[in-house]
C-alpha cells in the first residue's frame, strides 16, 4: 500500500518546498538515516566473509583483509549440519503454512459469508489465542505433546506456530472475502454451485492475495520463532535455524566464534529478506490491515 | 439465498469448525489444563499434589517475580516512546512516494523481518567490548576513550538491549504511520499551508492529531510485545548481570523450564495471561471500533 503510487494531486505541498534549501537536508537525513539501519547487517555479512582469525581479532577491523568462506564452511559441518537445520525450518514453515491457509480460508469464508446462529460464541473462541498469550501455554502443550511423541517433531512444532499464526491468518481470509462483491457469489447461486464450490472456484482465486499475505506472514514468523523452539525441539538433530545461532554462539569450550556466529546469522536472514523483497506490498499491506483495520 | 437460509445457520458452522477445534484442542484445553497445574505442586519428576491456591501466595512474596514484571514494565514504558516517537518522525521524513524516500523506507523497515534471534546476535557481536565493532567505531569518533563491557552491568545491557529492538522494530510503527499520513486529506494540508502553518506545524496540529487512532493502536500492539519480550534477553544478557534483567517471561521460562517447578510456573502465566488480557482487551475494543466507522 505505501509503496503504489499516490496520485498526482498528493504531490502539490511536496513539490511547492521541493526547490526550497530543507530538501538538502532532508536528503542528507535520509542518507544518514540509511547508512544506520544497514550498517549492522552489512557488517555482519561483511564479518562472516573474514577468515576466522580475521573475524576474532582484537581490535577488529570493519571490513575483511582477505575474503574467506571458511566461516560458512565451519557452520554447513556444524553438528547435524547445516542442511538438517534448515530443513528442519522450512519443513515447519511449509506445514504451518499449510496448517494457516487450510484453517484460515474456510473459517474466513464462514464468517464472512455465513449468517450463524450463535456466531459471538465461535468468535470467542476464536480470539482465546490473542487473549492467551502462546508463552503462558508452553508448558501444558509441552506435557501434552510429550504423551503423543509430539516433541522434538515437526509436526509438534507447526502446530505451536499454527496457534500463534491463526488469529492474524482468519482475520485477513474474513476480510478478502467480505470484500469480494455479492453480485459474484449470486451468480454462482443462480449457477446451481454448492457452498464448497463457491468457495474453491469463486472466492479462493479472487483472494490469491489474501493467501498469499497469509503465507508470507506464515513463513517469516515460524522461521524466525524463539521460544517455543527453544523448548520444544532440544535435541541437537531437531533444532530450527534460530537454535542452531545459539547453539554456534555457545560453540566448543567457551569461546564464541565470532565469525561462524555472523555466517549463520547471516544465513538465517537471507530467506527473510528475500522473501519481503519480492513479495514486499503483500507484506505491507498485511501489516496494515492485521493492525490497523 | 433466502430460500437457504436456515440451512446456512449450520453451513457456516461447518466451515468454521476444523478451526474452533483446533483452538479447543490446543489453546483452550491446554489453558484449562494451566489453571488446574497452577493449584498443584508439580514438577518434573511428578508431584501433582493439588495444594490449592498456594502457588499464587507464594508469588505474592516471590521478590524475584516482582522485579522481573517492573522490569518488564520499565522496559516498556522506556521503549515504546522510543519507537512511536522515533517510528512517526521517520514516518514523517519518508511518507512522500520519491524514490529516495521509498528506498529509504525499505531498508528502515529490512530489519522487522528478520528474526529477533538474528538481531539480538548480531548486535550481543556489535556490543562485545574486544570485538564488536560498535564500540570500535565509537571509540574511533572519540565518544568513549575505551570499549564499553555492555553487559556487566544492568543499566548499560538494559540500553544495549533497548538500542538493538530499536534498531529492529522501529521500521514497524513507521510503516504504520506512513499509511496514516498518507490517508489524510491532502486538501486539508494544502489549505494549512496557504493559511501560512510551517511545516512543524502542519506535522503536530494536523498530522498528529489525525493520526491519533493508528498511534494509540501502535503502542498497544508495541506495549504487548514488549510486556511479552523474551529472546532478546535471553539471548543477550541471560538475565544477568545477578539476575538484573529477567522478563516477566523469561522468570516463567526459568521455574518451568529450567526448574521444572511446572505448578508454580503455571501459576505465573496465569498472573502474566491476566495481566496481558487487559492490554489485549483495549486492543480489541479498539479494532473493533474501527471496523464499525
Amino acid at each position: 500500500m505505501t509503496s503504489a503510487a499516490l496520485a498526482p494531486e498528493a504531490h502539490t505541498v511536496a513539490t511547492r518546498r521541493a526547490v526550497s534549501p530543507g530538501t538538502y537536508g532532508i536528503v542528507a537525513i535520509s542518507i544518514a538515516v540509511i547508512a544506520i539501519m544497514a550498517a549492522p547487517i552489512v557488517l555482519s555479512a561483511l564479518a562472516s566473509i573474514k577468515t576466522a582469525a580475521d573475524a576474532s581479532a582484537i581490535p577488529p577491523h570493519y571490513l575483511p583483509r582477505e575474503l574467506s568462506f571458511e566461516n560458512y564452511a565451519k557452520v554447513f559441518q556444524f553438528q547435524a549440519g547445516l542442511a538438517t537445520y534448515v530443513a528442519n525450518s522450512a519443513l515447519v514453515a511449509a506445514m504451518t503454512i499449510a496448517a494457516c491457509l487450510a484453517l484460515a480460508a474456510p473459517t474466513g469464508y464462514g464468517l464472512a459469508r455465513f449468517a450463524m446462529r450463535g456466531k459471538e460464541i465461535a468468535f470467542l473462541i476464536l480470539l482465546a489465542p490473542i487473549m492467551i498469550p502462546y508463552q503462558a501455554i508452553l508448558t501444558p502443550l509441552y506435557l501434552d505433546f510429550a504423551k503423543f511423541g509430539l516433541v522434538n517433531t515437526h509436526l509438534g512444532l507447526a502446530i505451536v506456530h499454527t496457534i500463534l499464526q491463526l488469529p492474524f491468518s482468519i482475520f485477513l481470509m474474513r476480510a478478502s472475502f467480505e470484500a469480494i462483491p455479492r453480485e459474484i457469489e449470486e451468480a454462482a447461486v443462480v449457477d446451481g454451485c454448492s457452498t464448497w464450490q463457491r468457495l474453491t472456484r469463486i472466492f479462493l482465486p479472487l483472494a490469491v492475495p489474501g493467501l498469499v499475505t497469509v503465507a508470507l506472514f506464515a513463513f517469516i514468523n515460524s522461521w524466525n520463532e524463539f521460544l517455543a523452539a527453544l523448548i520444544f525441539m532440544n535435541r541437537n538433530t531437531s533444532f530450527t535455524v534460530p537454535i542452531l545461532l545459539v547453539s554456534v554462539r555457545a560453540g566448543k569450550f567457551g569461546a564464541v566464534d565470532w565469525g561462524a556466529l555472523q555466517a549463520s546469522v547471516i544465513v538465517s536472514i537471507i530467506p527473510c529478506l528475500a522473501v519481503y523483497l519480492a513479495l514486499q506490498r503483500y507484506y505491507i499491506s498485511g501489516l496494515l490491515s492485521g493492525a490497523v483495520k | 439465498m433466502s430460500t437457504s437460509r436456515s440451512f446456512d445457520q449450520w453451513r457456516g458452522w461447518l466451515y468454521v469448525a476444523p478451526t474452533l477445534l483446533f483452538v479447543g484442542v490446543f489453546v483452550v484445553i491446554p489453558f484449562g489444563q494451566l489453571i488446574v497445574m497452577s493449584m498443584t505442586d508439580r514438577s518434573l519428576l511428578g508431584g501433582g499434589k493439588f495444594i490449592g491456591f498456594s502457588n499464587y501466595v507464594r508469588i505474592w512474596n516471590d521478590s524475584g517475580f516482582w522485579g522481573a514484571l517492573l522490569f518488564t514494565v520499565k522496559y516498556t514504558i522506556v521503549l515504546t516512546p522510543i519507537l512511536m516517537i522515533l517510528g512517526f518522525a521517520l514516518a514523517l521524513l519518508t511518507a512522500d512516494n520519491t524514490p529516495l524516500k521509498r528506498l529509504t523506507r525499505t531498508i528502515i523497515f529490512l530489519p522487522v523481518v528478520i528474526g529477533l534471534s538474528s538481531s539480538s546476535l548480531l548486535w550481543f557481536w556489535l556490543f562485545d567490548e574486544q570485538v564488536g565493532l560498535l564500540n570500535k567505531l565509537l571509540v574511533d569518533l572519540r565518544v568513549i576513550a575505551q570499549p564499553m563491557v555492555w553487559f556487566a552491568s544492568a543499566d548499560l545491557a538494559f540500553w544495549a538491549v533497548v538500542i538493538s529492538i530499536t534498531w529492529k522494530v522501529v521500521g514497524f510503527g513507521m510503516v504504520l504511520f506512513i499509511a496514516a499520513i498518507q490517508s489524510i486529506d491532502r486538501e486539508i494540508l494544502e489549505a494549512a499551508v496557504i493559511d501560512g502553518a510551517g511545516y512543524w506545524k502542519r506535522a503536530f496540529l494536523i498530522i498528529v492529531p489525525l493520526s491519533r487512532r493508528i498511534i494509540l493502536l501502535a503502542t498497544l500492539v508495541s506495549a504487548i510485545g514488549s510486556m511479552l519480550a523474551f529472546d532478546q534477553f535471553y539471548i543477550m544478557t541471560s538475565g544477568g548481570p545477578r539476575g538484573q534483567t529477567f522478563t516477566a517471561v523469561y522468570w516463567i521460562y526459568q521455574n518451568s523450564f529450567v526448574s521444572f517447578r511446572l505448578g508454580y510456573g503455571a501459576a505465573l502465566s496465569i498472573v502474566l495471561t491476566l495481566i496481558i488480557f487487559v492490554f489485549s482487551t483495549l486492543q480489541i475494543g479498539l479494532t473493533a471500533r474501527s471496523e464499525a466507522q
